[in-house]
């Protein structure tokens, strides 16, 4: 019995994560400070490394389009009410899906391959999140569980398939041969400069684009469509789907493809926009920080893409980090990202709280 | 002698909603004061307060003529202060002494503090007729007897004074009627009562004094005896009500729906309704009056697809549902339109803008979008005229559903269901949580659309509803139909005969 948490929209999407993310600063800081360093040196290489150069911006772009497609992956089975924590495994058989079609349909005319390579990662994510969508669905197998699983059983499938199937029998290294030259998505730099402008070349490339427009695409589908109304009705109130003819089932799988599919863009923006191979454990497990951006970005789009930025900083400045100051290992760096996602997630609550009961005082005042 | 309660002039408001205004009250000690007022009149915050769930934002509490600080439960208890839920706050799997000690261990080991709980329990039960098994697991009462156990509670923890929110929404006639008989007799014992209720008739029944709440005031303290139901509904509501929409007598018309030898067995394995075999004419209300949980929700599921059959069929208009066709979307689309019994936990979805709430179950209808997606600005309108024509309060169709009172979901929900014109309407639990005022606006609809020719089957566990309602009334027991009866030629000692599984064979 407590009175409901209500406060304005400004307040629950901006204010609060704000705050934690202030607050998990401050605790990373003293962190940086016991280990005899300063923090605020450290947190201006951080800010340097990610948004001080234009080499630095490019790359933590690059990794915030990573953490988009994750992102909204988690958020997808999350509006179903499903916590698809297989993100990292689905990529992985996405980026085997990209492997496969690139080298294998190179008789297709070339404008083709890109759009290809792309809907060969869509589909193998999905079809690597809908055999556990399934399971959930039709035997009540707990998707936690079995997404756990199909990382692990990807990450072996693709550790025996490149040593003993698809590496080039004259390569010492597990990694296919490079994909053809027409299926590379441009990289930023060379984009721009078609144009005549000239950028600092990064691993940035055109797969941000096809972020932000799925990202747009999720928000329709999530909040406009009568597709995304079933999906949140399922994981809002199953009781009161199945009232309304919506069979939890059906969307349990079809939101389980959906995220696996998105889980795919990672390995899009990974493969074809930079590696040009397929090669061990290129997600780098970036598919669990797909759970703390969605976490944090509220499972909202654009809260999504704000969390990602964050993320891409963290990881970009954090390598600059690490290399400028030795004592912060890149250890530390994930210690700090570690307590960011704490207070984005799990203390969430406490923030929302104290900032719910501030901002009704004023009101209580004037009453 | 100074009153067991005397609060003065509580405030209490959460963020732009006073949902206490400067109240009054006065409990005289060893009374049993009753406290009713619409849905959202503020009586369950004035008792949160007392019980210190919250705390005011200003104002007195004085128990025993001495002013007292409560701000948890256990200064509640400290100052004599019980409180039985609504909801128990039980332990299922634990017996009746375990229940009661919990939270009164009385040090590390049970064993001390389990002695002093028998013989204290077993005082009790003498000084009240207070009788129960105490080596009982909870989960195996009743739920009469769960509320006892709830009541010994309180008492073992020293209450004086016994506060009981709508005590009888979940017994039978004959349990609340042995309930009012405790409250007699812990009244005679010197304890003081407070009985939160919406149910006028229980006010008259059993209190001495009653008092009155709407929209955060108290409005009126009276002497039970000074005073009558219409009298008392005219002051929560603050407007002339009729307890009794008036009906015309009307000649049913051709069968709608045929329901034949139905029977649900349930998930674990339990039969849950058996053998049921009826008819809903057109212009006709039948009633299926019952005790909670006696098959009545799994009827209404089965009949509107949420549930398999696992045996009988189901004609709609004269038509035969076939298997493969019986299920909810089908059966919208062949005019069976459904006002589930728990709106919060089906009816609606309490997380989404009430114009999202109100396309659950049609959100493929064409006209709500173009192709795959849904026009906000289109559903928004609906359901803002909607809103107008039912009366809505507040007309907000962004606001989120959780947000509005019981009886303002309610008719969100009826008004999705009857504007899309059904044949057959299923209604469970119309006006359950739903304030005086709107349960007339309720009743008038579901008349008007009987009137209208539309076969309606009722569901409710307030037989006076069911016998205000219906044009037939069926009995439900155990999964099986006891007893048909026309509303004029039985009476509520007839109903329950036939509730509690006494039938006209049998009898």
């Amino acid at each position: 019995m407590s009175a409901p948490i209500e406060m304005p929209k400004w307040a629950d999407t901006i204010l609060v994560p704000a705050i934690s993310v202030v607050a998990a600063f401050l605790i990373a800081g003293l962190v940086v400070l016991s280990i005899g360093e300063n923090p605020l040196t450290a947190t201006r290489y951080l800010l340097q490394g990610s948004l001080g150069t234009g080499e630095g911006l490019g790359f933590t772009l690059f990794y915030a389009t990573d953490f988009i497609f994750v992102g909204l992956a988690v958020a997808v089975a999350y509006h179903a009410g499903l916590f698809n924590i297989g993100g990292e495994g689905q990529a992985t058989l996405a980026g085997l899906g990209i492997a496969l079609a690139l080298n294998n349909l190179t008789f297709l005319p070339g404008f083709l391959l890109i759009p290809v390579g792309i809907l060969a990662a869509a589909a193998f994510g999905a079809a690597w999140a809908a055999v556990p969508g399934y399971l959930q669905a039709k035997r009540g197998s707990h998707i936690v569980i079995t997404t756990i699983m199909f990382n692990w059983l990807a990450s072996v499938l693709i550790v025996y398939l490149l040593v003993n199937v698809l590496r080039e029998p004259q390569s010492m290294n597990p990694e296919t041969r490079a994909f053809p030259e027409a299926s590379h998505i441009p990289f930023m730099h060379e984009v721009f400069a078609w144009f005549g402008i000239a950028i600092p070349s990064s691993q940035l490339n055109l797969t941000l684009i096809l972020a932000l427009v799925s990202a747009y695409l999720i928000w329709l589908l999530i909040y406009r469509s009568r597709l995304g109304y079933a999906i949140r009705v399922v994981g809002s109130n199953p009781a009161a789907a199945v009232y309304a003819g919506i069979s939890p089932a059906r969307i349990t799988v079809i939101a389980m493809v959906l995220s696996g599919a998105l889980a795919g863009g990672l390995a899009v923006n990974e493969l074809m926009g930079y590696q040009h191979r397929l090669l061990l454990e290129f997600t780098s497990g970036y598919g669990f920080v797909g759970i703390a951006v969605a976490l944090m970005g509220r499972a909202h789009p654009v809260g999504i893409i704000l969390a990602s930025l964050l993320f891409g900083i963290l990881y970009q400045g954090g390598a600059e980090l690490a290399f400028e100051q030795p004592n912060i290992t890149r250890d530390m760096v994930v210690v700090i990202g570690g307590i960011i996602i704490l207070f984005a997630g799990a203390l969430d609550g406490l923030f929302r709280r104290l900032v719910a009961h501030l901002l009704s005082r004023p009101k209580l005042a004037g009453a | 002698m100074s009153p067991a309660i005397e609060l003065i002039a509580i405030n209490k408001s959460f963020g732009t909603v006073h949902a206490n205004r400067d109240v009054n009250l006065r409990v005289e000690r060893g009374t049993i004061h009753g406290i009713v007022g619409e849905n959202g009149a503020g009586k369950s915050t004035l008792m949160s307060i007392l019980y210190g769930f919250y705390e005011a934002d200003s104002g007195e509490i004085r128990v025993n003529g001495a002013p007292v600080r409560i701000r948890s439960s256990n200064d509640a208890i400290q100052a004599g202060i019980g409180m039985v839920h609504q909801h128990f706050m039980l332990v299922e799997p634990l017996t009746v002494v375990e229940n009661v000690m919990l939270g009164a261990e009385g040090g590390a080991m049970l064993r001390a503090g389990e002695a002093k709980v028998r013989k204290e329990l077993a005082r009790l039960a003498q000084d009240y007729g207070l009788d129960i098994d105490v080596d009982a697991t909870v989960g195996d009462l009743s739920v009469g007897l769960q509320q006892r156990v709830e009541i010994l509670k309180a008492l073992y923890r020293g209450a004086d004074i016994l506060i009981l929110d709508e005590p009888t929404a979940v017994l039978t006639p004959a349990e609340a009627d042995a309930l009012f008989e405790l409250l007699r007799s812990l009244k005679a014992q010197g304890k003081t009562v407070i009985l939160i209720t919406h149910k006028l008739r229980e006010i008259m029944a059993v209190t001495d004094r009653v008092s009155v709440m709407r929209r955060g005031e108290m409005v009126a303290t009276v002497e039970t005896a000074d005073t009558s139901p219409p009298e008392l509904a005219e002051l929560m509501v603050g407007r002339r009500v009729l307890l009794r929409v008036e009906k015309t007598a009307r000649a049913p018309g051709a069968p709608v729906l045929d329901v034949r030898n139905l029977s649900v067995v349930d998930t674990r394995g339990v039969r849950r309704v058996a053998d049921a075999t009826f008819t809903v004419h057109a212009g006709e209300i039948v009633g299926v009056a019952g005790v909670a949980g006696n098959g009545q929700s799994e009827l209404l599921e089965a009949i509107a697809g949420m549930r398999p059959l696992s045996l009988g069929s189901i004609r709609l208009g004269g038509r035969d549902i076939p298997l493969s066709q019986h299920n909810p979307h089908r059966m919208r689309e062949l005019g069976l339109l459904h006002v589930p019994e728990d709106r919060l936990r089906m009816g609606l979805v309490p997380a989404f803008s009430a114009f999202e709430s109100a396309i659950l179950g049609f959100s493929d209808e064409p006209h709500l979008g173009p192709g795959p997606l849904l026009d906000h600005d289109r559903l928004i309108a609906d359901l803002a005229k909607k809103m107008e024509q039912y009366d809505v309060r507040p007309p907000a169709p962004r606001l989120k559903t959780s947000n509005f009172s019981g009886g303002n979901q309610q008719k969100i929900v009826l008004a999705r269901e009857i504007e899309r014109n059904p044949k057959v309407l299923l209604v469970g639990q119309p006006t359950r949580g739903v304030d005086i005022g709107a349960i007339e606006f309720i009743h008038r609809r579901l008349i008007g659309l009987r009137d209208a020719g539309v076969g309606i089957l009722l569901v409710s566990v307030e037989l006076d509803e069911i016998m205000h309602l219906s044009d037939r009334i069926l009995t439900m027991c155990g999964g099986r139909i006891t007893g048909e009866r026309k509303p004029d030629e039985t009476s509520e000692q007839d109903l329950g005969l036939l509730m509690a599984g006494v039938t006209d064979e049998a009898a």
